[in-house]
């Protein structure tokens, strides 16, 4: 920035390009770790907080214990809670799959007359508000004795799921060479052939990520679960909400203690779902399959 | 699914002169292949839309018989109802735009550092995967008057007395840059490794320096992109509910329109009033990604790959 | 081989039309057992569509098509019997050779030992023994294109689509694997329909030319006809004609076998009896420098390209006609040549007779259709 010399006009034009080279690259690890540093702070006061006796006025508990797990699996009827959560997840990311897949197949290969409305339609699921849907889906759900019921909690959340299955695959299945199918038809392949040899084996990738992008988020999702669910069908993101919302009923280590266990369970199913898919790994398979039907 | 097998064999050993209206549907792209969207069809039928008109159509039924506006006057006269719009707004806004500035930079310097990329990806994606009820859990500790935050700003002497930032607006923005930061970053990161490193090349050997390649050939091939991942936030930021009763003051400054949806709904149980504000809340939504969007499609409309499929 | 007992397929009158552009119109042709058809023309000129067509990707507006008396074309392509080679290759990246090849056997339910003796018999014939068990993007293009043929003729297919094959292919790679599919299309006694824009590959490879354009049928013949006899100024052109002129054709006194020439400068005498506005066209190594008495055309060379055997020279006759010729003796640029334009190599076309001449080069059509 500090130039001397050049004329004042030209100042400006010479340095700032400098400028932009320069800041970003000491900017960047300073936004990036003050970021990850609130994160762990919020992440740590939880962890902490659920492990310590009192906690006021200090930087740290006085004392330490685990006795506010106990606390929490007993009063808040966690394995209730985290039984429903697996149930629910696993059900909307098959209904998701099941009626996403070939939805996204047809958006992706064929054009026809309403194909940008029938879009628009899949897309405003996730764009409004859950809580402006959710309020009439869940009266409708409630008058056809749905409501507070497990499969009212999944009708609910496969709301969104399915234009989020349908969001995710159908850029998969556009990179799929369409002559790759047509070679197969010529080896006398039919549809359903065509489908379980050809295209499943290569929609693997995007099935994968779509599962895990509608895992992670059915497991987050509150809105839905919080309108439609009732005792007995509470995931545990909308059991930790009443616990926060009603605090001072019950101690507030008790709620960490909750929180921990419900970061626990998004970790795990996270670490499992990574297990059979990286992110960096679908991409680098899409770019594969795209330089071999390129090339 | 098992029907797929029969979809596409026109066993029909038809007579030489085939009805040309079916050529011609087919050649629109109506086809048996079609029928594979109507599973999905019928679901956003019976469970989207049908819901939505029910809502529609009950909002224009108010429980106390004020005539078919009633329950939209009503909220555009209460001026506690009519404060959640602004509410709202100065919620989500600063929110979303801090989010995509924030995530334009950071996005840029990212792609030159490709080792760093995962490492940074999943930090990043922990916030998008622990959901807004927990982020609102750990601010409340964190950033109460004696969390560490306080603590930290009044031990290096910044404030003499802890900073207001839970129960106010201030909790609920914080809370929604945790979790909307990492979301439009990966979004612009997605959108910046689009765009062809070729034509930062080709600019260099014109002569363009650093901040004319910025302005000129990155910013202009990004904007769609920015568009798109502000209209995402933003959708995000909009629909805030946990964190504003949460980390907020739903009766106050934080009181947004999912607030007064749920409070209509669940508290008071007007049903239809409840319905009002979710339509007039989807439709002020909408309303603003639409003018996003039509300011993107005057800014550039085109590829910003050229070339890569 | 064995089950391509048939005589002759037939196009009758196939017409394509897409969104209201006719992408294929009224083509007739019939191909005979063991024939090596080249449909060429440039890009959008329908010899993609008809290909599509034969294999049943994309369905016909109008026209049948028969394979002996039977009507084909309305049957779906996994059952009419043909193979199909794409201009990509698409084979199945997830599969090894191996099993790309053995794909379409696997469709037709064939048992398990005769798959495994096919495909090796296949793999031996295409050279690639030793790596069935690779994946497609472990091998080189040449090597992709040899998987894609070997895919489509395991199947002892009545008839070999090929939807330019050798495009993606370097020019040396391309000039080996010519004769590659020369030689299997002999071996192996097919019946191929080859879509090509390279004419020279074109000429190379077929028994038969057809030249499209615009989604017409131009002219079909032998190459050696096709070349030598350009049924009008397109095919000329892209026969490689370079020499486009337009003139004015009028009688030779004493002699009604001739026309007399005139324009850009220029006077010429041809074979022909094309009277009034003409298309004259006269390919590049029809030219010859040095007097001759008849047609000998005065000029300056202008630009000299050095072509390996021989060179391809530009000479300015006058101020609007340059003549392009292919000579093997070196000249250099702005010497004084007389060149000669003998009467053989003059072709002339009546103008008007082809209203869509420049149009065509100028305004392809390109279909784009997901087939």
């Amino acid at each position: 920035m500090a130039m001397t010399g050049t004329p004042t006009r030209r100042r400006p034009r010479r340095s700032l390009p400098r400028a932009l080279r320069f800041v970003p690259s000491w900017l960047f690890w300073i936004a990036i770790a003050f970021f990850v540093v609130n994160l762990l702070g919020l992440v740590g006061t939880v962890v902490v907080s659920s492990f310590g006796t009192e906690w006021f006025d200090s930087w740290l508990p006085q004392g330490w214990t685990t006795h506010y797990y106990a606390t929490a699996w007993g009063s808040f009827q966690l394995a209730d809670a985290l039984i429903v959560t697996v149930e629910v997840a696993f059900v909307v990311v098959a209904v998701g799959l099941v009626l996403g897949t070939p939805a996204a197949y047809v958006l992706a290969r064929k054009q026809f007359p309403g194909k940008k409305l029938l879009m628009l339609g899949f897309l405003l699921p996730i764009m409004v508000p859950p809580i402006t849907y959710g309020i009439p889906l869940a009266t409708l759900l409630y008058k056809l004795h749905f409501g507070g019921t497990l499969t009212g909690v999944i009708i609910a959340n496969t709301v969104p799921a399915v234009p989020f299955v349908i969001l995710v695959l159908t850029p998969f299945v556009e990179q799929i060479d369409p002559k790759i199918e047509s070679a197969a038809r010529m080896c006398s392949a039919n549809t359903w052939q065509i489908f379980r040899r050809i295209l499943a084996p290569l929609m693997t990738p995007g099935l994968l990520a779509a599962a895990l992008l509608v895992l992670i988020q059915t497991v987050a999702l509150f809105e839905l679960t919080f309108l439609v669910s009732g005792p007995g069908s509470q995931t545990l993101i909308v059991d930790l909400y009443y616990a926060v919302f009603a605090s001072g009923i019950r101690p507030e280590q008790a709620i960490s203690a909750m929180a921990v266990i419900y970061m626990l369970t998004t970790l795990i199913v996270l670490i499992i779902a990574l297990r059979y898919v990286s992110p960096t790994q679908i991409v680098a398979q899409a770019k594969g399959n795209e330089e071999e039907t390129d090339a | 699914m098992s029907s797929m097998g029969t979809l596409d064999l026109p066993r029909v050993q038809a007579p030489s002169a085939q009805p040309s209206w079916r050529h011609r549907l087919r050649d629109r792209g109506i086809d048996r292949l079609l029928w594979l969207v109507a599973p999905a069809f019928l679901f956003l039928v019976l469970l989207f839309i049908y819901p939505s008109v029910y809502g529609i159509v009950l909002s224009f039924q108010p429980m106390d018989h004020s005539g078919f506006l009633g329950n939209y006057v009503r909220f555009f006269f209460d001026p506690f109802l009519r404060g959640t719009i602004g509410h709202t707004f100065s919620i989500a806004l600063p929110a979303s735009i801090f989010n995509v500035v924030a995530a334009i930079p950071l996005a840029l310097a990212m792609r030159r550092r490709k080792r760093s990329q995962r490492i940074v990806n999943v930090l990043l994606v922990t916030p998008i995967t622990l959901g807004t009820v927990l982020v609102a859990e750990g601010l409340l500790n964190y950033l109460g008057p004696r969390g560490w935050v306080n603590r930290i700003l009044m031990g290096i002497g910044l404030t003499d007395k802890p900073l207001p930032l839970l129960h106010n607006m201030w909790g609920v923005i914080i809370s929604l840059i945790i979790t909307g930061f990492p979301f439009a970053f990966l979004l612009i990161l997605s959108y910046v490794s689009g765009i062809n490193p070729a034509m930062d090349a080709a600019a260099r050997t014109l002569g363009a320096g650093a901040s004319q390649r910025f302005f000129r050939i990155t910013l202009p091939l990004l904007s769609p992109g920015i568009a798109n991942t502000f209209c995402l936030t933003f959708v995000l930021a909009f629909s805030v509910f946990p964190s504003a009763t949460l980390l907020g003051n739903p009766s106050g400054d934080s009181h947004v329109l999912a607030v007064a949806a749920a409070n209509a709904a669940f508290q008071q149980y007007d049903y239809p009033l409840a319905s009002a504000i979710s339509v007039i809340t989807a439709v002020v939504e909408l309303l603003m990604i639409a003018i996003v969007l039509g300011l993107r499609s005057r800014l550039y409309s085109g590829s910003t790959a050229t070339g890569k499929g | 081989m064995s089950a391509l007992a048939f005589t002759k397929l037939e196009l009758a009158a196939v017409s394509r039309q897409f969104k209201g552009v006719t992408a294929l119109a009224d083509f007739s042709l019939t191909i005979r057992n063991g024939e090596f058809v080249a449909l060429l023309g440039p890009s959008g000129c329908g010899k993609s569509t008809t290909l599509n067509c034969l294999a049943g990707l994309l369905p016909l507006t109008a026209g049948a098509i028969y394979l002996d008396d039977e009507r084909v074309d309305l049957l779906p392509p996994e059952r009419r019997g043909f193979g199909m080679v794409f201009q990509n290759y698409a084979l199945f990246p997830h599969m090894s050779v191996r099993k790309n090849i053995a794909f379409g056997l696997q469709m037709q339910r064939v048992s398990r030992h005769e798959i495994v003796r096919k495909v090796d018999w296949a793999l031996d014939l295409i050279h690639l023994t030793e790596h069935g068990d690779k994946r497609p993007n472990q091998l080189s293009g040449g090597q992709q294109q040899r998987v894609a043929i070997a895919r489509a003729i395991v199947m002892e297919p009545k008839l070999v689509l090929m939807d330019e094959p050798l495009s993606n292919l370097d020019a040396k790679l391309r000039h080996e694997m010519r004769t590659e599919l020369r030689r299997l299309h002999r071996e192996l006694n097919l019946t191929t329909v080859y879509v090509t824009h390279d004419q020279e590959e074109a000429l190379s490879l077929a028994d038969r030319l057809v030249v499209l354009r615009n989604g017409r049928m131009q002219q079909a013949g032998a190459p050696e006809e096709v070349y030598a006899r350009p049924a009008n100024a397109f095919v000329a052109d892209f026969m490689g004609y370079r020499n486009q002129l337009s003139m004015v054709a009028g009688p030779v006194e004493g002699d009604p076998t001739l026309t007399r020439l005139s324009g850009g400068g220029i006077e010429l005498v041809a074979n022909g009896t094309v009277r009034g506005q003409a298309t004259v066209a006269i390919r590049p190594d029809g030219l010859t420098l040095g007097r001759t008495g008849v047609n000998d055309i005065p000029g300056v060379v202008r630009t000299v390209e050095y072509q390996g055997r021989d060179y391809e020279i530009e000479i300015e006759v006058n101020e609007t006609t340059s003549l392009f010729a292919r000579i093997n003796q070196r000249v250099t640029a702005g010497d004084q040549v007389v060149v000669n334009v003998p009467r053989d190599h003059v072709m002339v076309y009546a103008a008007g007779a082809d209203p869509e001449a420049d149009e065509s080069r100028r305004d392809p059509i390109h279909e784009r259709e997901t087939v």
